[in-house]
């Protein structure tokens, strides 16, 4: 365990230094979701109701800003080499890097998220069953991102591309994840039936992802 | 390096053998090289020569599993069986696996800890490492700031951080000084002396005694 924990640390660190882009991805979120009152204009109903869905897709967009660093930088100076030669599983080392990733990323979306949610009228209630299902629903965006990570690895500028990969794979979070916050908020759905759903596809990301990605990658071993 | 770091690692080293036969390499669709044969025993050192392109680099990457021989195989005697090559050695490749935001002392024991899980790494061990390669004054700097022969010195002390039996090395001199290349050549005797293997691509003299070579093909 002691290798994965150092990976985890080490992957935090460098998030929060400088060149990491752990703040970056909430600055994304905070324009996006700011942007959204100035085009629709100022109509509280309307903002109010689609609220939840602003929210999710900023943080869907923000989560795919750092995910082409995820794996690139590695390769880059050479310390993927060392990674994959490791004794350490190539699909536990990808995992804890995929958590590292969600930490520093993934977090402080759910963590702004009730505070760009008064930009959009939504009351407090609204508010954290949004947060609620960000927590649950973007760890899946992060490990289904993995995925694009590692295929998209050995590629000169291949952030574009990951995100052309990766968003049509992240559709159906977007759509339990917005159908769950509704459900809080007006109904008619329990709030159950979609929320559960979101926690299901997380955790099916959270199996399928490491070893989709450790396939990619020795695939692409040259 | 106080002791035998082989006997720390708690792997038979000294009955270790790594045997290459009719390896082939194709990259990109070129063949590198063919019919390469090598054997290196514990306690041997091997330099891989030959001009540019004649496939140094591309041997070492197939003796750490980094890239699968087109044909021929590459055989572990002795040793840990469980583990393949790459997982009983240390890779050093043209690039320096160091984060230019960490500093000295947390790349170095960030792969002290990765690499060598089985061994309990402390602060003393990575000093005495960094000590090794001459760069204990700079412990707190980021490595952003080193230039190319102190980041080179920083990759050699992950090879003292983490014991390791094999050690597949990529150009061990490049960037170093006439002072570091000495150095080098005294870790690399005393790697041999306590059972290891060294397996080295290099244009210059690596500073062995005893070091046998492989002088693979010109450039096709």
């Amino acid at each position: 365990m002691s290798a994965l924990t150092a990976l985890l640390v080490r992957d935090m660190r460098l998030a929060v230094r400088v060149g990491g882009g752990a703040l970056i991805g909430v600055l994304f979120f905070l324009i996006v979701v700011t942007l959204v009152p100035f085009a629709i204009g100022p109509d509280l109903a309307l903002l109010a109701r689609i609220g939840p869905a602003i929210l999710w897709l900023g943080a869907l967009l923000a989560s795919l800003l750092a995910l082409d660093r995820l794996i690139a930088m590695d390769h880059e100076d050479g310390s993927l080499d060392l990674i994959l030669t490791a004794r350490t599983p190539l699909e536990l080392t990808l995992a804890a890097k995929a958590l590292a990733h969600w930490i520093t990323t993934g977090l402080p979306l759910v963590i702004a998220a009730p505070l760009l949610g008064l930009l959009l009228n939504l009351d407090p209630g609204a508010t954290g069953a949004v947060a609620l299902t960000l927590f649950f629903g973007t760890p899946a965006l992060t490990f289904i991102g993995l995925i694009g990570a590692g295929l998209t690895v050995a590629l000169r500028r291949g952030g574009l591309l990951l995100a052309v990969l990766v968003l049509p794979l992240t559709v159906p979070v977007l759509i339990f994840g917005v159908a769950a916050s509704n459900a809080a908020i007006v109904g008619p759905v329990p709030f159950g039936t979609p929320f559960t759903i979101l926690c299901a596809l997380t955790l099916v990301s959270i199996v399928v992802g490491p070893f989709a990605a450790a396939v990619a990658l020795r695939q692409g071993l040259d | 390096m106080a002791g035998d770091p082989l006997a720390a690692a708690g792997t038979p080293g000294r009955l270790m053998r790594i045997v290459g036969s009719d390896l082939a390499c194709v990259r990109g669709g070129r063949q590198v090289f063919r019919d390469v044969n090598f054997a290196l025993g514990a306690a041997e050192a091997l330099a891989v020569t030959g001009p540019n392109g004649a496939g140094k680099s591309s041997l070492l990457r197939l003796a750490a599993g980094l890239l699968r021989p087109a044909q021929g195989r590459l055989a572990l005697e002795g040793g840990d069986t469980e583990l393949s090559i790459g997982e009983q050695a240390h890779y050093l490749g043209h690039q320096d696996a160091l984060k230019p935001s960490l500093s000295v002392a947390e790349n170095l024991r960030f792969w002290g800890r990765f690499l060598g899980s089985t061994v309990p790494t402390g602060a003393g061990k990575d000093g005495a490492a960094l000590a090794a390669v001459g760069l204990e004054a700079l412990v707190h700097l980021p490595a952003g700031y080193l230039s190319a022969g102190q980041r080179r010195r920083l990759s050699l002390a992950r090879l003292l951080a983490a014991p390791r039996p094999i050690w597949l090395l990529d150009e061990p001199t490049a960037a170093l000084d006439a002072a570091a290349q000495r150095m080098l050549a005294e870790l690399m005797r005393a790697h041999l002396a306590a059972g290891g293997l060294i397996l080295a691509a290099t244009h210059g003299p690596l500073g062995l005694e005893k070091a046998a070579e492989l002088q693979l093909g010109a450039s096709r």
